[in-house]
């Protein structure tokens, strides 16, 4: 292998590493539910921003919140089957599959 | 030094380290996920010792631990009956039925979430809740450390487990959950088939774990070596008088109201009878349950569907599930502290 070849796989593990640990951008995003988990732990977004949860899962879940910032309840859905909402109030959300407490994250909601 | 010889010195250790980490992968890569781990995980400040698993079952096995020194947590989750208690319903304090089964405890101990509505998430936070409850052994806590100070022999046994400690909330939860670590499955027949012995189990039982996984839907919620997805579902089981709200009670949803969490499924040859108000005390009944698609469809979970099963693929998933049973080992009730 040669040096150059190196460079180009030290850098692509640094961008990957890099976008690993950066929270997702800011406006409307899609999470996903994969594995029993959702693909991301936090994201960052704006109060007007929409965000859409979709269920890559073979089984169903349900995504809610209860949190002081914004409460919402997107019941439950099956794989492929998208839920969205739209972020009304600046916060922090936590974010949870009501079926699998064990899924959990969260969104840091800007003015 | 000559170059060859350097070349060896640091290829030998690097080539055991990618061959350590080659075989862990493999490994990892490998384990089945339907075969359970060895142990169960303790909290750093809970590990397991003998001390503390003594001083658990100790505990565990003392009617001195209700307000009336009647029952103890064995009451209930009795050994010699899959550790809980082969009642529809549970009996508390003062012969008094309550209104959900006794969950087995086998393997609770890898469970991130406990009880049947999910109010408790680790074994310590779950251990002292039956005793303070009015309707269960309902001892207040203060009374029941008091008494345990007053019993001699209890001093040594809570020093041993957690020295300097003394008896407190802490220690006799810990001490619960240390020993609840220690009740899990036993090598079932599945367990030898997946390990590679094909005679372990019969051919029905193979037809009906295929079915399990697909067109029963039953791992859906039954997944992995401890065949709970710890989850929440409302499996629509008929109800006389008021509706038990289950997790609702906890997480003010729709779709948890009526919802339970999904119980493991090991030993459940042993278990019987089934449901979380005991509904069916056969696996068949079970098994026709799900294929009706349950029974009562409001704020049905909408993973439960009619499955259309004919006769013979029941009887498979019924050998199925009795190949999840293991031979429960001999457990020895301890001469208690005076």
């Amino acid at each position: 292998m040669t040096p150059r070849s190196y460079s180009a796989i030290r850098l692509s593990l640094m961008a990957f590493i890099v976008t690993l640990a950066m929270p997702a951008l800011a406006g409307d995003q899609t999470v996903g539910q994969a594995k029993k988990a959702f693909t991301v732990g936090a994201i960052k977004a704006k109060v007007g921003d929409t965000v859409t949860f979709r269920n890559d899962d073979e089984f169903a879940h349900n995504v809610f919140s209860l949190s002081d910032a914004q409460s919402f309840d997107l019941g439950s859905y099956k794989k492929g089957e998208v839920r969205s909402v739209k972020l009304t109030t600046p916060g922090v959300i936590e974010v949870e599959c009501a079926i699998h407490p064990e899924m959990k994250m969260k969104i840091e909601v800007a003015k | 030094m000559p170059q060859k010889f350097i070349s060896q010195r640091i290829s030998l250790p690097l080539a055991l380290l990618f061959g350590f980490f080659l075989a862990a992968s493999v490994v990892a890569a490998e384990a089945d996920p339907w075969l359970r781990p060895d142990v169960a995980p303790a909290p750093p400040e809970n590990q397991l010792t003998p001390a503390r698993v003594l001083l658990g079952q100790l505990l565990f096995f003392d009617p001195r631990l209700s307000r009336k020194m009647t029952m103890s947590c064995a009451s209930c989750h009795n050994p010699s009956l899959g550790w809980s208690d082969g009642l529809p319903t549970a009996v508390g304090f003062d012969m008094h039925t309550l209104a959900r089964a006794t969950p087995t405890i086998i393997n609770t101990s890898f469970n991130p979430i406990q009880m049947w509505d999910g109010r408790k998430s680790t074994l310590e936070d779950q251990a002292t809740g039956p005793i303070e409850a009015a309707g269960e052994m309902n001892l207040p806590l203060p009374e029941l450390i008091e008494r345990l100070k007053s019993i001699p022999g209890y001093a040594s046994k809570f020093e041993d487990a957690y020295p300097g400690m003394g008896i407190t909330a802490v220690t006799i939860a810990r001490g619960l959950a240390s020993f609840e670590r220690t009740v899990l499955s036993t090598e079932s027949p599945f367990d030898r088939w997946r390990k590679g012995d094909e005679k372990a189990v019969p051919a029905s039982a193979k037809r009906g774990f295929d079915l399990f996984q697909d067109k029963a839907k039953c791992a859906v919620c039954h997944m992995g070596y401890n065949f709970t997805d710890n989850g929440f579902h409302n499996i629509g089981l008929k109800t006389e008088g008021a509706p038990d709200v289950g997790r609702f009670a906890q997480r003010p949803l729709k779709s948890m109201h009526g919802a339970f969490k999904t119980p493991t499924l090991r030993d459940i040859g042993r278990t019987t009878p089934y449901m979380r108000n005991g509904a069916y005390r056969t696996l068949m009944e079970v098994v026709e349950h799900y294929d009706r698609g349950g029974d009562d469809k409001q704020n049905l979970d909408i993973n439960m569907v009619p499955l259309s099963l004919t006769a013979g693929e029941k009887a498979d998933l019924v050998a199925f599930l009795e190949s999840l049973t293991g031979v429960p080992p001999d457990i020895r009730v301890p001469s208690l502290p005076l």
